[in-house]
């Protein structure tokens, strides 16, 4: 600071939170006797309307350059007290935050007094950083006003249309040769009946068909770099070894193909064909060669495909096309998995063919399903007379699997139970459920439709084991309301497996430097007010791959990562953090160690001799400043001499 | 007059140096979840682990504390891709220095603290405090063991 300092330092009581533990007052009268404090006061509620304008009158009437706000975490108020602080003519960055709710008053109890010490040591640790704080403007940067979206399941899809309705260019990345994702698969939708399909192929149609969307389906995100606003992504798109423009779909090359594989999208019902489409009304229209499960795309050995098509479409020589993009927003959409059935061995999933999970039955229910809707059981095709659902299959179960509510289950198992008593009128159904969650809208309802007017019957209670007894599923649990053990005999068990993040989540995460929480689940910026957004700019989430969720949460979501993108993308130019690390050539070596250890690539050794900063790419960690031999790099405004000083404040008498 | 010494207990001085995005994030969620924990260590939040260099640590014992954390976003996890493996090598460093000058070099704690661990956060502080007052006061500790 230029001229003497005088730093405000205000202390918020933040009701309670802070005053029943902190002593609040004595901390104003204390701090004021501190180096270069001239002004210090409490206040019940710093972030208040008149909380803010004591700031704003001190800085006026007391003349001061810097401000410090003891209140709750910077990540709540930052922003809040240095807009304020801006208000009254000081630089944004002559305010800064003495964390004493979230990292003292909270965690503390006692007489009140080791609080308050604590408190004081952080306070003048932050007066020892704002005082040497320099002012800084915000950095002017382009951006390209492209998005990338990558999944294609419904969240994908409809935060893909709604970006490019807003007249933003998309790129949509599919792994599968078809969008659609998981709700292709279901039968029915919970608690409407639509049928899922048909609500969602003309969505997927549109996409298609519009003029800003460009749809690379069978394609994966290679590599990402770059920053907020200036993405740039390597994607490769796979080879399908046919031509979607010429193929017909008239399927003889199918009907030819000597090589049977699991059907996926009948989660392994049925087979099908190396050559094959996932379904009729898939996107891109268009059949894939699954080359792990050809013959070897050799003419010599096999070319059955090739010789039947008319179209002339199957093309044994495509090979992977790498497409590089730059992009200004990315959305994560990559939903989710089932819990692996070879972890669920005490309800012999894996073990016995009639026992599946929730996505088989709904294959199973699905008129385009294996059985084309009759309620057929997988290992001799019979219509089974006694089925038993049981909830929480993986979900709930802290000590073996996992802990968390997977939250769809309860809903769905419901429209599984009453979708196979309108099948087999005459079956009996019997749903095991720990506790019923139906919390959404019409949810309640149709639990209880289901309870009475089905005649499911409903068990409290969780399956102990599942055995194989006189050629039927003997099922072991427990009716808690009843008090009673259960044994039932069944035909078809259904499991209402537990969702996990899709496969590809860990992995997007290292690509583009996301964060997971401890299921796996994408961590979003804040838990309830940015849901969608993520902490690296410019990213953002859609659907079940941030926590698991329905078709309505899931489309909402879509089209808040989407509002999110498009109010980035919207703006002309985008603003990067100041906090940059900046050379003084006077100490330089031009030794370039500090290259290696950028992760930016934002340090180069120039024609001069010295380290350069490029302050577009510079993130601000400043890892390099602790790793010059020199002291020649400094990160703006958490230098080492700030550092030092807060160091002695905090832990000095 | 009743003669009778209290024995007070030492009351170690730590610093824990936490990365904004990951530490400071799991310390505020330690206090959102009210996990409480010893008031010993004082917060300074850097922007990353990898900001932290040998020197800060050893100006905190000079200053005289008696332990120093440093913690970071898990491997993997940094928030700037990879200074956690920096402030990782430079402790690793740091703690032969400080044996080969006669200093236990369980005073300074590593730890990889994530935004979602707040549990985690204020036990690693409990851990710590109870492992330095086991230690007793540092080289140039100003917190005096009083009787």
């Amino acid at each position: 600071m230029a001229s003497k300092p005088r730093i405000g330092v205000f202390i918020c009581h933040c009701g309670e939170n802070i005053a029943g533990t902190v002593d609040v007052t004595g901390l104003a009268e204390r701090i004021i006797d501190y180096d270069d404090v001239t002004f210090s006061t409490d206040y019940e509620y710093m972030c208040s309307d008149p909380g803010q304008n004591k700031i704003k009158e001190a800085i006026e009437e007391e003349d001061l350059n810097g401000v410090i706000v003891a209140a709750c975490s910077p990540s709540m108020h930052e922003e809040t007290f240095r807009s304020a602080v801006e208000e009254a003519g000081l630089n944004r960055y002559r305010c800064e935050i003495a964390n004493i709710r979230e990292q003292c008053s909270w965690v503390h109890d006692g007489d009140g007094s080791k609080p308050t010490e604590k408190a004081l040591r952080i306070i003048k640790g932050a007066v020892e950083k704002v005082k040497r704080n320099i002012p800084m403007e915000p950095v002017e940067r382009e951006h390209s006003d492209k998005c990338l979206v990558i999944g294609g399941g419904v969240a994908g899809i409809q935060a893909a249309l709604d970006v490019a309705e807003a007249g933003n260019e998309v790129v949509l990345v599919e792994k599968e040769p078809t969008i659609g994702g998981h709700m292709a698969q279901l039968s029915e939708t919970f608690p409407t009946l639509d049928c899922s399909q048909c609500i969602l192929t003309p969505k997927m149609v549109e996409v298609n068909q519009h003029p800003n969307i460009e749809l690379m389906a069978y394609s994966e995100v290679k590599d990402v770099s770059g920053y907020i606003g200036n993405y740039s992504v390597q994607i490769e798109n796979k080879p399908t070894y046919v031509d979607p423009d010429a193929c017909n779909l008239c399927g003889d090359c199918e009907d030819v193909c000597p090589v049977n594989v699991q059907d996926e999208f009948n989660q392994g019902l049925t087979s099908r064909k190396a050559i094959s489409i996932p379904f009729a009304q898939a996107i891109p229209s268009s059949y894939t060669l699954d080359e792990e499960a050809c013959l070897g795309l050799n003419p010599l050995r096999c070319s059955k495909c090739a010789d039947v098509c008319d179209a002339d479409a199957v093309d044994f020589d495509q090979s992977s096309k790498f497409i590089e993009e730059e992009f200004g927003a990315i959305i994560v959409a990559t939903g989710y998995d089932l819990y692996p059935k070879e972890k669920m061995g005490e309800y012999g999933y894996g073990q016995y063919e009639d026992v599946i999970d929730g996505l088989q039955f709904e294959r199973l229910l699905s008129a385009t399903g294996p059985t084309r809707g009759e309620v057929r059981r997988p290992s001799d095709g019979k219509v089974p007379k006694d089925v038993v659902f049981v909830q929480c299959s993986g979900s709930r179960d802290p000590e073996n699997h996992n802990s968390y509510c997977s939250k769809i289950c309860c809903m769905y198992t419901a429209k599984h139970a009453k979708l196979y008593k309108e099948s087999v009128p005459d079956g009996n159904a019997y749903v095991f459920y720990i506790d019923i969650r139906a919390g959404g809208k019409d949810y309640e309802e149709f639990i209880q439709e289901v309870q009475e007017e089905d005649r499911v019957l409903y068990l409290k209670g969780k399956v102990s084991k599942l055995k194989k007894v006189d050629g039927k599923l003997r099922v072991w649990g427990m009716d808690e309301i009843a008090g009673e053990r259960m044994e039932i005999d069944a035909d078809l068990v259904v499991l209402a497996q537990s969702i996990i993040p899709s496969s590809e989540a860990k992995d997007t995460s290292r690509k583009l430097n996301l964060n997971l929480g401890q299921n796996g689940f994408y961590k979003e910026a804040h838990p309830k007010l940015r849901p969608v957004e993520s902490l690296t700019g410019g990213v953002f989430f859609a659907g079940a791959g941030q926590g698991p969720k329905d078709i309505p949460d899931t489309v909402s979501q879509g089209s808040g990562a989407a509002a999110k993108a498009i109010e980035m993308l919207s703006k002309p130019t985008l603003t990067h953090d100041p906090q940059v690390v900046e050379v003084d050539e006077d100490l330089c070596s031009g030794c370039g160690l500090c290259i290696s250890q950028c992760p930016y690539d934002a340090l180069e050794v120039n024609s001069r001799g010295v380290a350069e900063v490029n302050e577009i790419l510079c993130e601000g960690c400043g890892t390099c400043a602790s790793g010059c031999p020199t002291n020649a790099l400094s990160l703006k405004n958490l230098t080492d001499e700030q550092l030092t000083e807060m160091i002695h404040a905090q832990i000095g008498d | 007059m009743l003669k009778s010494v209290i024995k007070m207990e030492f009351e170690p001085k730590l610093v824990g140096f936490l990365c904004k995005w990951c530490s400071s994030a799991g310390a505020d969620l330690a206090g959102v979840s009210r996990r409480s924990y010893p008031s010993n260590l004082v917060p300074i939040t850097v922007n990353c682990s990898g900001r932290i260099d040998v020197s800060h640590v050893i100006r905190a014992f000079r200053d005289g504390a008696d332990g120093v954390l440093v913690s970071g976003c898990h491997p993997g996890d940094c928030h700037y891709t990879s200074g956690n493996y920096k402030a990782w090598r430079r402790v690793a460093l740091l703690k032969h220095v400080l044996e080969d000058f006669g200093m236990n070099p369980d005073r300074v704690k590593l730890e990889w603290i994530s935004a979602t661990e707040g549990d985690k956060f204020a036990q690693t502080v409990k851990e710590f405090t109870k492992e330095i007052k086991e230690l007793g006061p540092g080289p140039y500790s100003n917190v005096k063991e009083r009787e």
